[in-house]
């Protein structure tokens, strides 16, 4: 990357976005040069996806200028970003299930080939240049997840993108297909391609890109060449001195199990020979926090939804031993009746499964309370109940807002996350599971919702922790196992394992697969 | 926490207002196509209240729709779409004038009778397209409309000199229910006379709000039309809550007729009246599925309905008012949407505000 | 229809085992239209029942299935575009109502044209509420049905009233010519009729029905469906339109106007809905405006679309089938109705063999029981109640869903609310 006479492909310039009650990205400065991979670290809701939309004309900044090959430009929408050769490649695949290969190419970019034989010969002759290949006839629900990032590559590689923005690529694929994936990405490179890789997988960053950019708290923090520095140096510029320290470990296990399953089995709807979950056994003692280490995709929220009885195992059992000691079968339950039985439950996904976003926070305390005191008596609910349960929630884990009665869609992420968790916490549960507890939330809710968590810990309760932050997983956990194509195919013991061990583990790899 | 009050009004009250505002001028607009005069058309339908029996028709009707109102706001409000409502109603009429004809109890116990199997008919009815629902997943939209087609021929079935009708007044219909299963009215001397039914509307609409508000079922019912999926992960149960949901519904609609059945005409014929499971649908969709909403369209429908026949006397077609009808609907739903939007981005905005701790954190995270 | 759950896990590895040779879909149209008409012709010379293969039958139910099919293709344009139009009885209202008045004023062409804008407008006003304002498809739908039949009532009574003195009917419209293809229909009455024979005379009366007296309007409606098939599947605009029912986040993702694209086909969905209703005006032997005239055939067309898995090919059979079962109620008496029992049973029958060939042990089962039941019914009545048959295509509709809905694939995102900027 000496040849220094041609324009950078991408410069932003003081780029600042704000939301309602929110700076999502403040005084951004990036600069991308042709024909390199270009890596943009950070956090959870550190920023860098608002900067995405930004830099692909989905949303427009309230301050800061965008360069592209030069030239100062502004999009309005994706097209024109588009029309400037800015392509991108989103985290969830922008695929119509029921078009086929070649419809999802063409789409929108039908003036360029039209929609039959000679789209279809441009689409071959791409593949052959970037061995990209993808039948075009094939409809998308047939394909994989690797197939499909081909398709949403060949989608921006048709409509003439020279750099290419590429949003978590690998989250979703197996350490083969991420090898294959950087391959074409360095074939691409030295064809004069230009990409943009956003990531927080620091290993799989300093394997591909040839120089990094940091952004933390919604500002860039500096720009590194990767092959220089640790993998240490790169994390503590993410998280900047907030970095978690390991903690002095003291034990609060016992050897009362509290969550017995064995044996789970899960298949796909109607097809009995896939199995989304295989021969699970574990135990969650009181006292004790079991993480559940993996790639996403790879059973953890079939397994989380299988004991919660929102989907229906096809085998095995799942036991429960309330805090008073009496254990119960909960096989053939129902949620609401495993909920009783004594399960919080924090969702991975808050919006769509922990709360009724217009309704008000103390309408949202009784969800999953339903029959249950304080919230309700019998058949009955007890508002006033709910309101004072509420309010000792909201003080005693800290939610930010000005009463009760506001719904709860207009809390911050933060906000409503401490609430779902102070909600679930309620009710002297025996487990908790917490799905992706921290997940897009701010640093101090981070915080907070550890703390707690370790506090019902110490007071006994036991919780199944899945989530996809090593860190965080390592920091809380006492017992961690790995998952991989839905089994338990490894344990690991947070005091002396390495992220890069636990890396290793849940992508299937003896050792040493994702770093270079 | 001043300044909530008027704002929570402002999110109920508003919305019907435009509605009424735009219709207004749509049929302002078909008025002047016609050569009429708005004002003296609105006047003239005003005055009609006080005339004759007037006054007591619309509380006799908004009592029939009130009924019919509330048993389509059940459904919707967990977006379960029971367009079927009028097939329900009608199949309950039937059975319970059947029944009534057949049997003669004492009086409390011989109409109490005819509700409960009305109420059951419609129940029933109700339950086909919710069993094809949870087990098939049919949509409830095209069944129920599906069927109420096939009740007008059941009725036909039902109602003629083979099976279940007799002549009565040169009219086949059912058996007449005997007098001690009426339920008398209140009159009003030359002014008419209210249906003694109203009672029992005015009590499901009681139960209605209780049910909501302050029961179990209510609050899965609310949850459930919310969100789903959330109401899944707290342990809610979809298939049970459309089952029990649907026939709860169908139940209450079995009730439409009855005022009309046990308060005047103790027979039930094909010509009985028909079309009120629309009404219902329009006026739970005015009314917002709430308790106060509904009285409120069913009074309004029941105004122009009945306030209606003046316009004949001033020019103008009666026919008017169906498009006002249409039209209050369409803009009701239209601006309760616009209103809702509205004020949960004023909502966020005013907490973002209130906070003041502008933190860079997961951004829009309440889109 | 599960409500929960994350649709990013595909398992890879699995495309291979799920593809399988699949006849083309001209062949498998060609398969059943043979099996329907083996299916009428075994049932006609079984039962004796000569009404069920008549070339009268048939005719009358091509004339009833084209409004059917229209008012189909309506609700295949919205729904392809993911917008769920349920209001398609409100804008076929509205279209009985342009076409009559078009149609007396300036003919019966006009009328065709008449139809189709009253239609589209009510198509405008759908799209207004449930893609600019985000109202519930299923509300809209409904609030446009109750605007559309106000509306035709009240321009009706106030146009068409002081001519005809009669608030719910217009004065009649000039009829359409109706051709037959001869010497065909020639040939094939004489099969028919002259010399009854097993088979042959079946399959001329069939053939008679759909070739003679054939309407101006049912030969553009057929039209119209083989252009629907292509603009929507082998044209740009189509694969736009497509693309905004099936993920209209990718969509917008890829530069187009969702907006856009939803509004055309909503208004275009209309038009069609309209001329549903001016076919309903313009039906030989009735040409006029009646109120109540369209009596539910916008909600019939929307079944036969689901029906027809939301492609034009399925909605062409559904639309036949709820025609053909129309047409036979119409015309014939309850026992000849009850015959097609029998051929239900014989259907059965053969949906049995195949899924024993399938090693299918439960679905085998259930064809055998509803076979064994609607023979049952067929040996224990003379004939089907009248009151119920014209009720005929409104329960076929209802058993022909419950048995069907499983396999259907409606467009993914269809029916949901899409606002701009949700992407990502």
């Amino acid at each position: 990357m000496d040849d220094t006479s041609a324009p950078p492909a991408v410069v932003l310039t003081g780029i600042t976005k704000r939301f309602p009650g929110v700076v999502a990205n403040h005084d951004i400065r990036l600069t991308v040069l042709a024909g390199e991979v270009h890596a943009l670290c950070g956090e959870n809701g550190a920023g860098k996806s608002t900067l995405m939309k930004i830099l692909y004309g989905m949303q427009q900044p309230d301050e800061g200028t965008i360069e592209v090959d030069g030239k100062p430009v502004r999009f309005r929408s994706p097209s024109d970003a588009i029309r400037a050769g800015i392509g991108m490649v989103h985290q969830h695949f922008m695929l119509a299930d029921n078009l086929t290969v070649l419809e999802n190419v063409v789409l929108g970019a039908e003036a360029l080939h039209g929609i039959g034989g000679r789209a279809r010969a441009r689409i071959a002759e791409l593949a052959g240049r970037t061995g990209l290949s993808v039948d075009p006839d094939v409809l998308v629900e047939r394909l994989g997840v690797a197939d499909r990032q081909r398709v949403e590559i060949l989608k921006v590689l048709y409509r003439g993108a020279r750099t290419v923005i590429l949003d978590e690529p690998t989250a979703v694929l197996v350490p083969q297909e991420v090898d294959e994936l950087f391959a074409t990405l360095r074939s691409m490179r030295d064809q004069g391609f230009t990409f943009l890789f956003i990531s927080h997988k620091l290993d799989e960053v300093r394997a591909i890109a040839d120089r990094v950019t940091v952004i933390r708290r919604g500002t860039t923090v500096g720009t590194t060449d990767p092959t220089t520095v640790t993998s240490r140096q790169l994390a503590e510029m993410m998280v900047g001195s907030e970095l978690p320290s390991p903690q002095v470990k003291h034990t609060d296990v016992t050897t009362r199990t509290v969550l017995a399953v064995t044996g789970l089995r899960l298949c796909a709807a109607g097809d009995s020979s896939r199995p989304l979950l295989d021969d699970i056994d574990l135990a969650v003692h009181a006292g004790e926090i079991m993480g559940i280490a993996g790639v996403e995709g790879n059973g953890q929220t079939e397994l989380v939804e299988t004991i919660m009885g929102i989907r229906r195992a096809d085998s095995g059992t799942v036991r429960l031993t309330g805090s008073g000691g009496a254990t119960r079968d909960l096989t053939g339950l129902g949620t609401l009746r495993r909920r009783e039985a004594g399960i919080g439950y924090v969702p991975e996904d808050r919006h769509r499964h922990g709360l009724l976003l217009t309704q008000s926070l103390w309408f949202n305390r009784i969800l999953g309370f339903q029959t249950r005191k304080p919230v309700a008596r019998g058949r009955w609910l007890d508002v006033p109940g709910a309101r004072d349960d509420t309010s000792r929630i909201v003080a005693q884990f800290d939610v930010r807002t000005p009463g009760i009665d506001v719904p709860a869609a207009a809390l911050s992420g933060g906000n409503q996350q401490k609430f779902i968790v102070g909600r679930e916490l309620s009710g002297d549960p025996a487990l908790l599971i917490a799905s992706h507890p921290t997940r897009g939330v701010d640093v101090g809710a981070q915080a907070m919702i550890w703390e707690q968590i370790k506090q019902a810990r110490a007071d006994g309760l036991a919780v199944l922790l899945v989530s996809a932050d090593l860190d965080e997983l390592i920091g809380l956990s006492d017992t961690i196992k790995v998952m991989l194509r839905g089994r338990l195919v490894a344990d690991a013991d947070p005091a002396t394992v390495t992220t890069e061990e636990l890396g290793c583990a849940m992508t299937g790899t003896g050792a040493g697969g994702g770093g270079s | 926490m001043p300044g909530r009050l008027p704002r929570v009004l402002r999110g109920k009250l508003l919305p019907p207002a435009m509605a009424i505002v735009f219709s207004a001028l749509l049929c302002t607009v078909a008025l002047l196509i016609s050569a009429g005069s708005p004002g003296t058309a609105l006047a003239a339908m005003v005055s009609q209240v006080g005339k004759g029996t007037t006054a007591v028709d619309i509380l006799n009707s908004a009592t029939i729709y009130y009924l019919i109102g509330v048993a389509v706001a059940i459904g919707f409000k967990m977006n379960l779409f029971n367009i079927g409502v009028e097939g329900q109603y009608r199949i309950g009429a039937v059975t319970g004038a059947i029944v009534g004809g057949a049997t003669n109890l004492p009086p409390v116990l011989e109409p109490l009778l005819v509700i409960l199997s009305a109420v059951a008919a419609g129940a029933l009815y109700a339950a086909l397209p919710a069993i094809l629902k949870v087990t098939r997943g049919v949509s409830e939209v095209i069944t129920t409309i599906m069927l109420n087609a096939v009740s007008i021929g059941i009725l036909a079935l039902l109602i003629n000199e083979k099976t279940f009708g007799v002549l009565v007044n040169n009219n086949i219909a059912t058996k007449p229910i005997p007098q001690s299963g009426w339920i008398p009215g209140v009159s009003f001397g030359s002014h008419g006379t209210l249906f003694g039914f109203v009672v029992v509307a005015i009590a499901v609409g009681i139960a209605y709000w209780v049910m909501l508000n302050r029961s179990r079922f209510g609050f899965e019912l609310r949850a459930s039309g919310e969100s789903p999926t959330a109401a899944m992960a707290g342990g809610v149960n979809a298939k049970r809550m459309i089952v029990v949901a649907m026939l709860l519904s169908g139940a209450t609609a079995g009730l439409t007729a009855l005022p009309e059945l046990l308060g005047r005409d103790h027979v039930y014929t094909q010509l009985s009246p028909q079309g009120y499971g629309f009404t219902g649908i329009a006026v739970a969709l005015l009314g917002r599925n709430n308790p106060g909403g509904i009285a409120f369209g069913a009074l309004l429908w029941a105004f122009l309905d009945q306030s209606a026949v003046s316009l004949d006397n001033v020019g103008v077609p009666k026919e008017i008012v169906t498009i006002m009808q249409g039209a209050i609907v369409l803009s009701v739903v239209v601006s309760y949407e616009v209103i809702r939007r509205f004020e949960l981005a004023a909502e966020q905005r005013r907490v973002g505000a209130q906070l003041g701790t502008a933190t860079v954190a997961a951004a829009g995270g309440a889109s | 229809m599960s409500l929960l759950t994350n649709s990013t896990i595909a398992p890879s590895g699995s495309s291979a085992t799920t593809r399988h040779r699949r006849l083309p879909s001209w062949g498998r149209g060609l398969l059943w239209t043979l099996l329907a008409v083996a299916l009428l012709t075994a049932t006609a010379d079984l039962t004796g029942l000569a009404a069920i293969t008549a070339s009268p039958t048939v005719r009358a139910g091509v004339q009833l299935a084209i409004p059917i099919l229209l008012a189909g293709l309506g609700g295949l344009w919205a729904e392809r575009a993911g917008v769920v139009n349920i209001g398609l009885e409100g804008m076929m209202i509205l279209g009985t109502w342009g076409a009559a008045f078009a149609g007396i004023h300036w003919g019966p062409w006009a009328a065709i044209v008449g139809g189709a804008v009253f239609g589209a407008l009510g198509g405008l006003i759908h799209a207004i509420a449930t893609v600019s304002f985000g109202v519930n498809h299923i509300v809209s739908g409904v609030a446009l049905n109750l605007l559309g039949a106000g509306i035709a009532k009240y321009l009706s009574s106030l146009v068409f009233a002081p001519i005809t003195h009669n608030p719910k009917q217009s004065p009649p419209v000039e009829q359409l010519d109706t051709y037959s293809a001869q010497p065909l229909a020639a040939w094939l009455k004489g099969l028919e009729e002259d010399h009854p024979r097993y088979v042959l005379s079946d399959v001329a009366g069939i053939l008679r029905g759909l070739v003679s007296g054939v309407s101006p309007l049912t030969m553009i409606t057929v039209a119209l469906l083989v252009l629907s098939y292509f603009v929507l599947w082998h044209t740009r605009f189509g694969l736009r339109l497509r693309s905004c029912g099936e993920n209209p986040v990718a969509a917008e993702s890829l530069g187009i106007d969702v907006y856009r694209q939803k509004y055309l086909a909503v208004v275009i969905s209309g038009g069609f809905a309209g001329l549903g209703g001016a076919a309903l005006v313009l039906a030989p032997g009735l040409n006029i405006y009646l109120e109540g005239q369209t009596n539910g055939r916008g909600y019939i067309g929307l079944a036969a679309m689901i029906f027809g898995n939301w492609r034009p090919g399925g909605l062409l059979g559904g639309a036949a089938l709820f025609g053909y079962a129309d047409g036979l109620a119409t015309l014939t008496n309850g026992t000849t109705v009850l015959g097609l029992f029998y051929g239900v049973t014989l259907l059965c029958v053969a949906i049995a063999l195949v899924q024993l060939y399938h090693r299918r042990w439960t679905a085998a089962g259930v064809a055998v029981a509803s076979s064994a039941v609607l023979y049952l019914v067929y040996l224990s009545i003379d004939a089907l109640p009248s009151e119920l048959t014209s009720y005929l295509p409104h329960i076929v509709t209802i058993v022909v869903l419950a048995a069907s809905a499983q396999r259907l694939r409606m467009p993914a995102a269809d029916g949901l609310i899409y606002r701009r900027g949700q992407a990502g």
